[in-house]
């Protein structure tokens, strides 16, 4: 303090403390800016695969995708056909991953809703800390469990849709309470007690105010919730097996989804023609279903990603 | 003034009355759900074990006729290892890629990219995991593994000497080293959303000093934002481990598998995992083959489960002790 007072600064005394103060020593400098490249690689990085991947499957699955292909099942298809298509499999996802939605919303909302409105002391610690485990079982190991739980009430080798879609609930259910129980704690406090102070019951208020007050973020939620399990290939391929007939009746036989579909063109790799390639043998016709399976699923998947964001841009109350 | 001692009792009920009616229904409701979450984790342990005990408790005789590939004279434990090695070293190596880089990526979305942007860049990544792990098999398969091949062989030519990178480089591509790349790509997404989570918490008090102080904005992240994120990172981590651990398709669809405990990474027909093993041989097994598959599952949910909770115990201990409170 005193040195500034005892010599007034000059243009050039301030310049040289600016330039001790701001500019860093140049190593240091250096370290900065490298470290400053590596982290936009990386992030750069990263958008190489979902830029690849995108791109091959649009441009591998578009030219599968036509009316028939939507539309067509693949029964008493063989070979090289090309008349083949994955309406069977699109009703099977969405039938599945529709049940599977039935099954986990109520329950996955319920829990949110007990874990943020009364959850208190050991029981609520350990559905949190359990439902963030469940959030790490392999998909695989929920098939498994499917399984394991109809064999016991069927006996061995019952294979149908709704083994599929209680082994997705398995895999969807911590997703829902999680999403959920953010959404909820958004509610602010203010709003019960305002609702409280009218003399309304707890589980009124909880129904037409917290709910209400965060409806678009609970469909946000369950939309990514969807969006997560839908494209799950391993339990379906264990509990539902797979099928080349529509079936729409998921307590009985077995029924083909999207993902399984394409896996199951893959693993047929090429088909052979013995008049060579033609328009009615394709040789590897099973690829190029397999990639516009692939497409279809992809765009189901993002349009569940965007839409859910929508809704939770547009519809949410605005708390500011 | 007639009335006023029932007005009374009503109002004595009414308080009473809080926890009555259709309130405590709806508390048994939804403390039932909460209950019955518990309920079903407890059932996948129970079932699978259940299921799983018939081949836990046979011969190896038994297996070895009723079983396809199973070794003559092995027991379980045996049969199950290579199984278990190939499915750690995978995750392993996958965890090892994704680490550093989702970490840069955690850095860049919550400390260097422009805010308005940081959020629509954290979607970006969040499609990552939205991705199908069967395109993410087709992916593998048709693009990464021809794309990966010269490397590889490169790899395998001048770095030989590595262990991991000995033996032979396969033509295919279709080797371990080209799923741990997948993996890690998959696993990507929440690594990168659970360390950002903890990076957006960093005091912004320390933050602060470490700019007063005259910290380039590395220096700020080195001094403020990871060590206070260290557990969380480390949490991440074991997260993105346990999902590396259970994916099926993308291995089951890259991988040209084999049963040896061998660290040849670039070389075919060397490992398999449990649940690439198990989608491979479901469909078509019967009898007590399914049920040492089932055992085989049961091996894995026990491995995940550890990971997990180990992962999430250490998240709940940092919540607590927290330099941020």
């Amino acid at each position: 303090m005193s040195a500034t007072t005892a010599h007034p600064p000059t243009a050039e005394s301030t310049e040289r403390v600016r330039s001790m103060l701001t500019a860093a020593h140049p190593g240091r400098k250096r370290v900065d800016r490298t470290m400053t490249v590596l982290v936009w690689g990386a992030f750069a990085l990263a958008m190489v695969p979902l830029i690849s991947l995108l791109w091959t499957v649009t441009s591998n699955g578009i030219g599968r995708i036509s009316m028939d292909f939507l539309t067509l099942s693949m029964r008493n298809i063989f070979g090289g056909d090309p008349t083949g298509g994955i309406y069977h499999a699109i009703m099977g996802t969405l039938i599945i991953t529709g049940l599977a939605t039935l099954i986990s919303v109520p329950i996955g909302v319920l829990t949110a809703i007990y874990l943020v409105e009364y959850g208190r002391g050991a029981l609520a610690r350990s559905v949190t800390f359990f439902v963030d485990v469940m959030t790490g079982i392999p998909s695989i190991v929920a098939g498994l469990f499917a399984v394991a739980l109809f064999t016991l009430i069927l006996g061995p080798a019952a294979r149908f849709g709704l083994i599929g879609a209680v082994a997705l609930s398995v895999l969807m259910i911590p997703v829902v309470v999680r999403s959920c129980e953010e959404m909820l704690k958004l509610v602010p406090n203010e709003l019960r007690e305002a609702a409280y102070a009218l003399g309304v019951p707890k589980w009124l208020t909880i129904v037409k105010v917290v709910l209400r007050t965060s409806v678009a973020g609970l469909t946000t939620g369950v939309l990514l919730a969807i969006a997560r399990v839908i494209g799950e290939t391993a339990p379906l391929l264990v509990a539902v097996g797979v099928t080349d007939s529509i079936n729409t009746n998921p307590f009985e036989g077995r029924m083909m989804t999207l993902p399984v579909f394409a896996y199951r063109q893959y693993s047929q790799g090429l088909a052979t023609c013995p008049g060579g390639e033609s328009a009615t043998c394709i040789p590897d016709i099973a690829l190029q279903n397999a990639w516009g399976a692939a497409l279809v699923l992809i765009v189901l998947v993002l349009l569940l990603n965007i839409i859910g964001r929508l809704v939770n841009r547009w519809f949410s109350p605005k708390l500011r | 003034m007639t009335d006023s001692p029932p007005r009374a009792r009503a109002r004595a009920t009414r308080r009473r009355g809080s926890d009555r009616g259709f309130n405590r229904v709806f508390r048994w409701i939804a403390v039932g759900s909460g209950v019955l979450i518990l309920a079903v984790l407890a059932a996948v342990a129970l079932f699978l074990l259940w299921q799983a005990w018939p081949a836990l408790t046979a011969g190896s005789d038994e297996l070895a006729t009723a079983v396809p590939r199973y070794p003559e004279d092995t027991s379980f434990v045996a049969y199950v290892g290579p199984l278990v090695f190939g499915t750690l070293l995978a995750a392993i190596l996958a965890l090892a890629i994704a680490t550093p880089l989702a970490i840069g990526i955690a850095l860049f979305i919550s400390h260097y990219a422009p805010r308005r942007l940081s959020q629509v860049l954290g979607y970006l990544v969040d499609l990552l995991a939205a991705v199908p792990s069967v395109i993410y098999g087709l992916w593998g398969f048709f693009v990464l593994a021809p794309f990966v091949v010269p490397i590889w062989s490169w790899l395998n030519e001048y770095l030989g000497w590595f262990p991991l990178f000995a033996g032979e480089a396969s033509p295919t591509g279709r080797v371990l080293a080209t799923v741990a790349i997948v993996l890690a790509v998959m696993i990507l997404p929440i690594i990168t959303a659970v360390s950002r989570e903890v990076f957006l918490q960093t005091p912004k008090l320390h933050e602060e000093a470490a700019l007063a102080l005259g910290a380039t904005r590395w220096e700020l992240v080195r001094t403020a934002v990871l060590p206070f994120g260290r557990s969380g990172i480390i949490s991440a981590a074991m997260l993105g481990l346990g999902r590396a651990l259970g994916e099926t398709m993308a291995v089951l669809m890259i991988l040209s598998p084999g049963f040896l405990y061998s660290f040849h990474i670039l070389d075919s027909a060397q490992h398999q995992t449990i649940a690439a093993y198990i989608a491979l041989d479901f469909p078509e097994a019967s009898g007590l083959a399914v049920n040492t598959l089932i055992a085989t599952g049961l091996v894995l949910f026990v491995i995940t489960l550890a990971v997990n909770m180990g992962a999430r115990a250490i998240v709940a201990r940092r919540k607590e002790f927290s330099g941020a409170n």
